[in-house]
């Protein structure tokens, strides 16, 4: 079976229940349990979400009835292998409402997707004094990949600003756009600062220049619908652990014409049509981008973790996230000496802040011993903190398992940081 | 929360508010910077050293709690040491620090910095209280300017 039959397995339209936050949380094992004697408060979701009970089966019963190799065998395990596998790729394909599902490339993560575009599409198509344009919020890997392909190249990174919001600087980006300028890689959402990006403003943009521009969704696609037609980006990368999925796949999406365009990015199998010593044919899309036997159980259970969130309905995860951003920012907002990094009017559910006279480090040490989960450091964005003034920051981030009352605990164990530290 | 309160003392809270020996060295004749890529904690050790003994010793820099109260204290108990001294007591700490020192029996040698015990309970502390310890060792073997605890 190919990518393309397998579009018509698929049945895209899940029951959505009411959204009940309550039940919802007992779909994940995982918050039932105590840390330090607490219950666990999981506020570190910007870094990898929590997985539904229905993944962690799916997995488990890909092992214990499914598993086998894909593409390859004649045998039964091996084509419901494949079929499963294919038929996650089209739910991927569906929930970002791809053109085709030959347009959606199996991969490790979104960082594994950014550095497939640079190696792929940019050692082809981007030469010496050409510019790249990102962002100053973005990942780490958002930035290494083009540095590493500038380097290589002769072509040159250019950083669009952001202002003390922690919002995209539209003009500035304007202003860099040039002649020179042959591609743009930004984030949807920070994960440093929350900020929601208008990337279909940016897109527009820089399609008026014909310059193609790949958006790094990582943080968007757990939080809302992303919709790579309405958006015209010609790449779009999120990993599935951040979904509900498991670690170790993440998908790249691109454009067609792009990909038929790029040379594969790693040799091996499954990306031929045929090998002799002399040449080799590379396979078609999306199989060409796709060298090696893949992650299977990971690219099932993201097929499962889809249609888990697509039950709970994404309108219903914005709605409810928004609700708890709001109660979440007013309520540390009234604590003295706190102060939220990324103040952006368009945010998604990212809260980063600083106290006065006490690391990052140690609110996390801190709060961990309440049973809080939060993040400190610079969440792989270090120029996002060098150009906030600080060390580091704790960050929570919450998702649609999150509660108010969950909150409440946030803000009580800070004051017990501000009381220790005194 | 025995076990916080085990971390975060009052002498190692005081170090952190007011840290010993915080400021550039004049005539510091080593020196070098560490880092913690983790959590972004970044000093610099500056070190005095004639006669193989440490003349004086200090650090400027940014970090958690307990990379700062940890640099604090080890400047003020290396000062005066010789190169062997500091090198038996850059040992037992950093033993210390992972929980493969008897501490109890090393009270003595160890001084003040045996309240840096109660860090190995906290495995993803480790690395912030020995960060000083690592760039003072790399500015004492003069092994180039950037320390990591990587």
């Amino acid at each position: 079976m190919t990518a393309m039959e397998s579009v018509a397995r698929t049945t895209p339209q899940a029951v959505i229940k009411p959204f009940n936050v309550w039940r919802i949380r007992e779909d994940f094992p995982i918050l039932r349990q105590k840390v330090h004697g607490k219950p666990l408060v999981y506020l570190d979701n910007a870094a990898t979400a929590q997985k539904p009970q229905v993944v962690i089966d799916t997995i488990n019963r890909y092992y214990s009835t499914e598993n086998s190799n894909i593409h390859r065998g004649v045998h039964f395990l091996s084509e419901q292998a494949t079929a499963v596998y294919e038929d996650a790729r089209a739910k991927v394909g569906h929930f970002i409402n791809a053109p085709e599902t030959r347009e959606i490339i199996y991969v490790r993560s979104t960082t594994e997707g950014i550095n497939l575009v640079a190696q792929s599409y940019g050692r082809t198509f981007i030469k010496e004094g050409d510019e790249i344009v990102i962002s100053a919020m973005e990942h780490h890997s958002n930035i290494v990949p083009w540095q590493i392909l500038c380097g290589q190249v002769g072509a040159t990174l250019r950083v669009v600003p952001i202002n003390h919001d922690g919002e995209f600087w539209v003009d500035e980006y304007e202003k860099l756009l040039s002649d020179r300028t042959k591609f743009v890689s930004v984030a949807h959402v920070s994960n440093a600062l929350g900020t929601i990006n208008p990337v279909r403003e940016i897109i527009d943009m820089a399609h008026r220049r014909d310059i193609p521009v790949m958006v790094d969704g990582a943080q968007a696609a757990p939080h809302m619908k992303v919709d790579v037609q309405d958006l015209d980006c010609d790449f779009y990368a999120f990993s599935g652990h951040k979904l509900f999925g498991p670690t170790g796949i993440g998908i790249l999406f691109g454009k067609a014409e792009f990909l038929e365009a790029m040379p594969p990015y790693q040799g091996g199998g499954d990306m031929i049509s045929l090998v002799t010593f002399e040449k080799t044919h590379y396979n078609v899309l999306p199989y060409k981008f796709e060298a090696g036997t893949p992650n299977i159980a990971g690219g099932i259970g993201l097929g499962a973790a889809i249609d888990y969130l697509s039950g709970i309905g994404l309108e219903a995860v914005a709605v409810h996230e928004q609700e708890l951003m709001d109660y979440a920012t007013e309520a540390i907002s009234g604590i003295k000496g706190l102060r939220i990094i990324g103040t952006a009017k368009e945010k998604a559910s990212v809260l980063s802040f600083v106290l006065d006279g006490v690391h990052a480090h140690d609110i996390g040490t801190i709060l961990d011993q309440e049973g809080i989960a939060i993040r400190a450091g610079h969440h792989c964005a270090m120029p996002v903190m060098q150009r906030f003034g600080v060390p580091a920051t704790a960050r929570a981030s919450f998702t649609f398992y999150n509660t108010q009352e969950e909150v409440d605990s946030l803000v009580v164990a800070i004051h017990k940081v501000i009381e220790l530290f005194g | 929360m025995s076990d916080l309160s085990e971390l975060y003392q009052q002498v190692i809270l005081d170090h952190n508010k007011s840290p010993r020996n915080f400021r550039k060295l004049e005539g510091a004749n080593r020196t070098a910077e560490g880092y913690n890529p983790l959590c972004g904690d970044q000093f610099t050790v500056y070190v005095k050293f004639e006669d193989d003994v440490i003349k004086d010793i200090s650090f400027q820099g940014s970090g958690c709690a307990i990379s700062k109260a940890s640099a604090s204290l080890m400047t003020a108990s290396l000062k005066g040491k010789t190169e062997g001294e500091a090198e038996i007591l850059f040992d037992r700490v950093r033993k210390m620090l992972i929980g493969e020192l008897d501490t109890k029996s090393n009270l003595h040698e160890l001084g003040k910095l045996s309240i840096l015990s109660g860090v190995c309970n906290f495995p993803s502390r480790v690395k912030c209280a020995s960060l000083s310890w690592h760039t003072f060792h790399a500015a004492l073997k003069g092994e180039g300017k950037l320390a990591s605890t990587e």
